[in-house]
């Protein structure tokens, strides 16, 4: 049962934490010569400014939403999901395998769709699988395991591009041949923004705020993470629930790498996972896990990724800012927290 | 070194670990603190030295006021405390647990500080291989240890925190006597305990706390109805052992051995069967573990074969004993037992079948709330497992033992409980064998040994006797097995 504590102390450490981040960024730009206030200012304008603004705010919260959502279970499993980056771009592999297969075939376009869905749900789960019997066979650290996945997974995506999946002519780090229009998620006239994207992310933060908080599976991967040799001695499976714990993960990252295969690129590119992988780690790291929290965070942190983006034409700023400063908000929040415990038992 | 402790007040939550204790200690005495579990011992004496800060209150040394901010502080100031739970780095050499806590120098030098560890040993009768790994050593061994390396650091005033149990009969002794020496010498000592007897036998006055509060201070001579009644305010009786007719053979091991990185198992016949209560005697891991993790199919039998009602398990893993009704209980009940994080109710629905893919949290409480009226847990269905007290812990474990059960394989199950806690785990275990559960369990309590078995196996070195009937064996026999005599005579007879 996630226990029911005010909300003040929820939010307490977090609260201050972002305040603490917020000052140390100000000081930063200080040194930079540039007024905060008007980077800021600059930041809010790139990722509100305009519909089309906010547009691509949610475009980067659809994938980031679903990557965090499936973090939920590794986290709730006590596991660190590094490998989420590689299970993405082996989804969108996935993905763009099945379309490029079917794409000439007679059928209609959302079964191609729906299969290619499938596709890059398993083919993220299985990556993420890989790390979980590279853990529980062999004794790999899920980390170490997880980076190596990584590596092999953005090798197999350039092969693919600059090979066998290559454009015309000539492959290009612009991606593969670009899909046929019926192929891809409607999108809002003028945006790259698919509702399916934004009604994707939230189903599965529902349904895995739902697993954690009432299920069976959700208290028994809690427990796992919590202490998995008492959780083994009371008889829960320990390595089938961290596999199952892998596999949602790697089945959420799968379905955001097909959310931007077929929602924002409408191709595969070398870079389809935008980094979306760590920054659902910063995301998850924040939000522990409160399910709920990965909607607004999510979002804050989609505004910062679109906000920056305005730095380099307004102000002649680098547009790694908004990394920074969402390190600087992960530090941040994890200190104040840490912190706050220490202190707590301390006293 | 005079200490005064006043006022002292602390809280967890919303425990009362500590209400306005005031307490006096003349230097140079053992002073006695004595209490039920819970009762707020360990929490004073981590106070007193300096691991936990108070909410309120002062302590006073040879009259001057003197609150720790931390550990080394107060050792600096000539008080030490040996843990409840060895407080030392099993990875490293003896030498240099004794080497370790010392005021910074880059360079230490090892043979000043061994010819020191020599000289303390010798002058207490300990025999030490200041090379050997930690790990090597028995508990006691570890408990004598950290005694002469705070002695080394001049501490003046020394707590000893239940330091009793998992030793042997003779540390004990040996033990009782340093603690004796060292008051003749002028220093001081703070004995925690919840053992009467001990108390009785050693100390020059005792504090008795219950439910945090100071409930009396007595001095020799002392009788045991009066501190019992101080310690929990009536009299306590313990479960009688009651003939339960065996029936049915629930395990059965034939020429089982195992090996784990310490002993090797010889080869055992052993056959219990359901209604009976089995104890293993012995050393600290003379085998009892080993046997008991390889009759749950948590250690895989080397040899031999290992039936659970008439089936044959060998070389299958804990899951498939589990499923045949088999429960392995362990000691460390926070590492191994219960998820600190987690609370009864959630504990409850973890080992539940799984009826359908959702929890009911609202039937989750009403039933955790059941098990705490009936096992007698101080808790709440909400309560966090690492916020309960070590008696409730152990409350709380076996409700999760949800019959019908086989076999309860139990480590140490009164490690560390006061006599209520204690009465109240064998009136439950008692319950469990009426049903026709067996139960075999270690303890290191040869009182809880030789009351609660049906027949006792000692093990020594990885031996295991033929069981003996506990009317036919007393103290003496049990004492002198466990310590490795006689074991031609009993083994072949």
């Amino acid at each position: 049962m996630i226990r029911a504590r005010s909300l003040w102390l929820q939010a307490g450490g977090p609260v201050i934490g972002a305040g603490v981040a917020v000052l140390a960024a100000a000081g930063l730009l200080l040194l930079a010569g540039v007024s905060p206030l008007e980077a800021f200012r600059q930041m809010g304008l790139g990722a509100f400014g305009s519909a089309n603004r906010m547009a691509d705010v949610l475009v980067v919260w659809g994938p980031l939403a679903l990557v965090t959502a499936g973090l939920l279970a590794t986290f709730a499993a006590g596991l660190w999901n590094i490998g989420i980056e590689g299970q993405i771009v082996m989804g969108a592999i996935g993905v763009t395998g099945v379309l490029r297969l079917l794409q000439d075939a007679p059928l209609s376009p959302w079964l191609v769709l729906a299969i290619a869905l499938a596709a890059g749900m398993a083919a993220g789960a299985a990556w993420a699988v890989l790390a979980g019997l590279l853990k529980t066979i062999g004794g790999v650290n899920e980390i170490f395991g997880g980076l190596g996945l990584n590596f092999i997974a953005s090798a197999l995506i350039l092969w693919l591009i600059f090979g066998p999946w290559k454009r015309p002519g000539i492959g290009s780090m612009s991606g593969t041949e670009p899909f046929p229009e019926a192929l891809g998620l409607p999108n809002l006239a003028g945006t790259r923004l698919s509702l399916w994207s934004l009604a994707l992310g939230l189903a599965a933060v529902g349904v895995m705020a739902l697993l954690l908080s009432r299920s069976v599976l959700g208290l028994r991967l809690r427990a796992v993470g919590s202490n998995a040799r008492a959780a083994f001695l009371l008889g829960v499976p320990t390595r089938r629930h961290l596999l199952t714990a892998f596999g949602m993960c790697g089945a959420l990252a799968g379905m955001a790498g097909f959310v931007q295969v077929t929602a924002v690129y409408h191709r595969l590119i070398p870079s389809i996972s935008s980094g979306y992988g760590f920054l659902g780690l910063l995301v998850a790291l924040i939000i522990r896990c409160r399910a709920s929290w990965v909607v607004p965070v999510a979002a804050f942190f989609a505004a910062i990724t679109i906000g920056g983006i305005q730095l380099p034409i307004a102000l002649q700023l680098d547009s790694s800012l908004s990394g920074v400063l969402q390190g600087l908000l992960v530090l941040g929040v994890l200190f104040s927290d840490g912190f706050r415990h220490r202190a707590a038992a301390r006293s | 070194m005079d200490i005064t402790l006043k006022e002292i007040r602390k809280t967890f939550g919303r425990v009362n670990a500590n209400d306005r204790v005031t307490l006096a200690v003349p230097g140079g005495t053992i002073q006695g603190l004595l209490g039920e579990n819970g009762a707020g011992k360990s929490t004073l004496m981590k106070i007193l030295s300096g691991y936990l800060r108070p909410d309120g209150g002062d302590i006073l040394l040879d009259g001057k006021s003197a609150l720790f901010r931390h550990p080394a502080d107060a050792v600096r100031a000539g008080i030490g405390m040996l843990h409840q739970d060895p407080q030392d780095f099993p990875t490293l050499t003896v030498l240099e647990n004794f080497m370790s806590g010392r005021p910074d120098r880059l360079f230490p030098s090892r043979s000043a500080a061994m010819s020191q560890l020599r000289k303390l040993a010798a002058t207490f009768g300990f025999a030490f291989d200041p090379r050997a790994y930690l790990d090597t050593l028995t508990v006691g061994e570890r408990q004598q240890l950290e005694i002469l390396r705070l002695l080394s650091l001049n501490v003046r005033v020394l707590i000893l925190d239940e330091p009793t149990t998992g030793i042997s009969t003779a540390q004990k002794a040996q033990l009782f006597d340093t603690l004796r020496r060292l008051s003749a010498e002028g220093r001081t000592i703070l004995f925690v305990s919840h053992k009467l007897e001990e108390v009785e036998s050693l100390c020059h006055g005792v504090a008795v706390l219950r439910a945090g509060a100071l409930a009396g201070t007595l001095a020799p001579p002392y009788t045991t109805a009066e501190l019992v009644t101080l310690m929990f305010g009536r009299p306590v009786a313990m479960p009688q052992r009651e003939l339960v007719a065996p029936g049915r053979p629930v395990l059965e091991l034939r020429g089982l051995t195992a090996v784990d990185d310490r002993l090797r198992l010889a080869p055992l016949d052993l056959d219990i069967r359901s209604g009976e209560v089995v104890g293993l005697a012995g050393l600290t891991d003379s085998g009892q573990r080993l046997l008991l993790r390889a009759c749950a199919g948590l250690v895989r039998p080397t040899a031999g074969t290992v039936r659970i009602g008439g089936l044959d398990l060998t070389g299958r893993s804990y899951p498939s004993f589990r499923s045949r009704g088999v429960v392995f209980v362990p000691t460390a009940r926070l590492e191994e037992g219960l998820i600190g994080d987690m609370d009864l109710s959630e504990h409850l629905q973890l080992i539940r079948p799984p009826r359908g893919l959702f929890i009911n949290w609202t039937s989750a409480r009403t039933a955790a709330d059941e098990r705490i009226r009936e096992f007698a847990i101080r808790g709440r269905p909400d309560t966090r497992m690492r916020d309960l007290s070590g008696g409730n812990q152990q409350r709380a474990l076996l409700s999760l033992l949800a019959p019908p059960l086989a076999l309860i394989l139990i480590e140490e199950p009164t490690r560390g409980l006061d006599v209520e806690s204690a009465a109240a785990v064998w009136t439950r275990l008692r319950a469990h064998c009426r049903a026709g559960t067996a139960i075999l369990f270690l303890s290191s309590d040869m009182d809880e040994i030789l009351t609660h078995s049906d027949r006792i196996v000692v093990c020594y070195c990885g031996r295991c006797s033929p069981p003996l009937d506990p009317a036919a064996a007393d103290r003496e026999i049990l004492g002198r097995l466990i310590g490795g005599k006689g074991w031609d005579r009993e083994a072949a007879g």
